[in-house]
């Protein structure tokens, strides 16, 4: 049967076939980011894990990259579409340098067009499987904002993505202030980050810490934290619970 | 092999609630400014009001997302109104097109819950509630969201509305005075913030009337 009139399109994305581009779930993934707002800028934390299910893959995933001038992204969730992202952005700001007009694109118009992007992907049923932190300072303006793979999103002093929310965001809330010094703010974030190690099943003990400040971004080497594990209790758990597992 | 399932849903609730009161020469719009998913809450100081015109103010909960979206749609649209007819949209206008953009995506809805309070072209208070797919009417007082199942009956005992069945029709607008609504909307959120876990921090009140739009805030229970 030939029909001349109706013509199918050469790349075959409309119908069934389709259907099998579209993301599931996530195959490698990171866990949570930990960030808060200091006297300076912010402060950013994640692991440099990358999970495949319960296998610990790769363990030298940098989950935070410098976006422009004035923006750092730190992503949990599906790594091969946080580099999508990085790619996307790679874009925006080339475009954005090319007027070469002196202005840059800031925190919030990055943290805006990615909560966008997201939202676009979640209408189209086929998202882009990240929690997102965006973190930056322009002209003496510190933000900080997260966008969800579903494009929920908010700014706030402090945020986290996956077990960071359950963890660290209560840790944040009660120790949290004004303008931390640098050395509170690390403190504070290596609190959380510690809390995360020991109780969240897919972080590592390998970090990097970033800043980002009005003179511009550093993110350190990676390294680790000191942890104790001869606490009495944890000697001889079972002692003295009965019909314990 | 059987087809897989999505695992991920397009939808999340990121609760609270709002509530808005229409006066003689007045209109009080109030949400409380917390947003949670599941039993988390994820920022205790977010704004589910939104100024769409001079003299026109919606509070929307449910999937924050649609709502941003939603918002921008009706800005964007506000905006070439302006440059069409060179003047502001007038409340009910916009309650038509916020009811029209709504049931635009019928087939696949803006998760949000809506209540549009401003003032109307001959300057009386008027409210305007909606649900998620459009469906709308002009109402003396409404609330929507995560509490409006606590706060609804509380409004209809002290707003002793009138039947909406009675002939000639009657208007629901409050002859209370701006003070005792806000008054009202207060006593209301702090009794919602007791028993629903999705309403609670703070609330965010606007009040619009003649001289303009004005903003204040009251603390809640934090639990």
């Amino acid at each position: 049967m030939n029909f001349m009139a109706s013509k199918q399109p050469e790349n075959s994305l409309l119908g069934p076939e389709a259907d099998s581009q579209r993301t599931l779930y996530p195959y490698v993934t990171g866990t949570s980011v930990v960030a808060l707002k200091y006297k300076d800028g912010i402060l950013m934390a994640a692991d440099m894990g990358g999970s495949y299910g319960s296998t610990l893959r790769y363990k030298s995933v940098e989950r935070m990259k410098s976006i422009g001038k004035h923006s750092l992204l730190g992503a949990s969730g599906e790594i091969s579409d946080f580099q999508e992202i990085l790619r996307y952005l790679d874009e925006l700001i080339l475009y954005d340098n090319m007027w070469d007009d002196g202005n840059s694109l800031g925190p919030k118009e990055v943290h805006n067009y990615l909560t966008r992007v997201m939202y676009n992907r979640r209408n189209k049923f086929n998202p882009l499987w990240n929690s997102l932190v965006l973190g930056g300072v322009k002209n003496g303006q510190k933000y900080l904002g997260t966008v969800s793979m579903i494009g929920v999103n908010f700014e706030d002093n402090h945020v986290a993505t996956g077990f960071g929310n359950h963890l660290a965001r209560p840790i944040l809330r009660q120790e949290w202030h004004e303008n931390l010094s640098y050395e509170d703010g690390v403190r504070l974030l290596e609190k959380c980050m510690r809390v995360l190690l020991y109780r969240d099943r897919s972080a590592i003990n390998k970090l990097q810490i970033a800043k980002i400040t009005e003179e511009g971004t550093t993110i350190s080497r990676p390294y680790s934290l000191k942890t104790y594990w001869e606490f009495s209790a944890f000697a001889n758990p079972a002692q003295g619970a009965v019909g314990t597992w | 092999m059987v087809k897989q399932q999505a695992n991920w849903s397009p939808y999340d609730n990121n609760g609270g609630s709002c509530v808005a009161i229409a006066g003689a020469d007045y209109c009080v719009i109030a949400a409380d400014t917390r947003m949670s998913t599941g039993y988390n809450i994820l920022t205790r100081e977010y704004s589910k009001i939104c100024k769409l015109a001079d003299k026109c103010v919606m509070a929307s909960s449910g999937f924050q997302a649609d709502v941003k979206a939603l918002q921008k749609q009706l800005a964007a649209r506000h905006l070439i109104y302006q440059h069409q007819h060179n003047k502001q949209m007038s409340c009910p206008a916009m309650a038509q097109l916020l009811s029209n953009t709504l049931y635009y995506k019928r087939f696949f809805p803006y998760y949000s819950f809506n209540v549009l309070g401003g003032l109307d072209n001959e300057g009386k208070g008027c409210v305007f509630t909606y649900d998620a797919v459009g469906s709308y009417e002009k109402v003396g007082y409404s609330s929507q969201g995560s509490g409006s199942t606590l706060i609804t009956p509380f409004l209809d005992n002290q707003l002793k509305s009138p039947s909406p069945l009675l002939l000639p029709v009657q208007d629901a607008v409050t002859p209370l005075v701006e003070a005792e609504a806000i008054d009202l909307v207060k006593t209301v959120f702090a009794s919602a913030s007791e028993r629903d876990i999705y309403t609670g921090d703070k609330i965010e009140i606007v009040v619009v009337n003649a001289t303009g739009i004005r903003r204040e805030y009251m603390e809640l229970r934090k639990d």
